[in-house]
């Protein structure tokens, strides 16, 4: 690999740009494409375009030999509404999974730095800390404040979202309460049944750090399976 | 999946430092290969290394043939798996079949 495209490559992961890192495996000549930001059509780019969308690196036969496409996306993403005890462990956890993570209370004494160092706070509502954020099909997003009035505004912007994992934390009897206040706001079943609530895999976690485990592990599963 | 690490960013820092840097990528993989494809090594001309090709199985060898290509100056395809005696060798006891690009990054 040529030195200029390993630093090309580094820095377009700074900066969280897609990029595919093209490489003939006759000959180890390797290019980067950047198949978001293109508008004509080749067999490189709709190739890129696919192991990008797949998160899946592939060897693909081109004219002039085989070659292995390997792509870069951005990080996943993790956005926490509530910045509540079991969100430090589900913060921490995620980094080590590999999220860019950011939790959003309007609460400050929740959202401290104190609380959570080395963590994206946002002290907006939730409703426009969303909109800022724009869930996308890479992002996971977990309400934790058990109150309608900050669960809420993020569920519906999570629904009209792509986010990949929608999870509110609550008992069923909450959940029932909160799918009676979805439909009541217009959204259809098939949108709610989208949410998965109680939030995470049932390991009989009692503690944060294991309601953590047990929101990563669905996250996991949703994302892998 | 290649989410969290930050092999090429070592790989750029080590660059930076003056040393020679060969790649090591996971391009094939068949039946339960322990790392997908597009997992990365970056190995210093020293020997030293981070990330994973294999969680361990044939990280020293591929290592060895990294640090060739420096010399040589081109890169290799190399294959391991079951049916391979030298992958038993070398410890690909995983059940799986794998295709490692090694490189030297050049210029």
């Amino acid at each position: 690999m040529d030195a200029g495209i390993l630093a090309q490559l580094v820095e377009d992961r700074a900066a969280k740009r897609p990029a595919v890192l093209a490489t003939r495996l006759t000959d180890g000549f390797g290019k980067l494409v950047y198949p978001t930001e293109r508008q004509e059509e080749n067999w490189l780019i709709k190739a890129s375009h696919e192991v990008l969308a797949s998160d899946r690196a592939a060897v693909v036969a081109g004219s002039d030999g085989d070659w292995f496409l390997n792509p870069f996306n951005p990080p996943l993403r993790l956005i926490v509404v509530g910045a509540v005890h079991i969100a430090q462990p589900l913060a921490r956890m995620s980094q080590l999974a590999g999220y860019d993570v950011t939790v959003i209370d309007p609460r400050t004494a929740f959202a401290s730095e104190n609380r959570f160092p080395d963590i994206d706070l946002r002290h907006d509502w939730p409703d426009e800390a969303m909109t800022a954020l724009v869930p996308d099909t890479r992002t996971a997003v977990v309400t934790l404040t058990h109150d309608p009035k900050l669960d809420d505004p993020a569920l519906q912007a999570a629904l009209k979202s792509k986010a990949f994992y929608i999870g509110a934390l609550g008992s069923k009897k909450t959940h029932a309460a909160r799918i009676a206040r979805l439909k009541e706001a217009g959204f259809e079943d098939i949108d709610i049944a989208r949410i998965h609530g109680p939030v995470g895999l049932s390991i009989g976690a009692k503690s944060p750090a294991e309601i953590a485990i047990s929101i990563m592990a669905e996250i996991t599963e949703t994302l892998r399976t | 999946m290649n989410e969290h690490d930050n092999v090429l960013e070592e790989a750029a820092n080590w660059l930076g430092q003056g040393r020679r840097v060969a790649l090591a990528t996971v391009i094939e993989t068949w039946g339960s290969a322990p790392r997908p494809t597009g997992s990365q090594l970056a190995i210093r001309d020293d020997g030293s290394f981070v990330g994973s090709v294999s969680g361990g199985c044939i990280e020293g060898d591929v290592v060895t043939r990294a640090l060739e290509t420096l010399t040589s100056g081109k890169p290799e395809i190399l294959e391991y798996g079951v049916s391979d005696a030298m992958a038993w060798e070398v410890g690909l006891a995983c059940g799986g079949r794998i295709r490692v690009m090694v490189e030297p990054v050049t210029g």
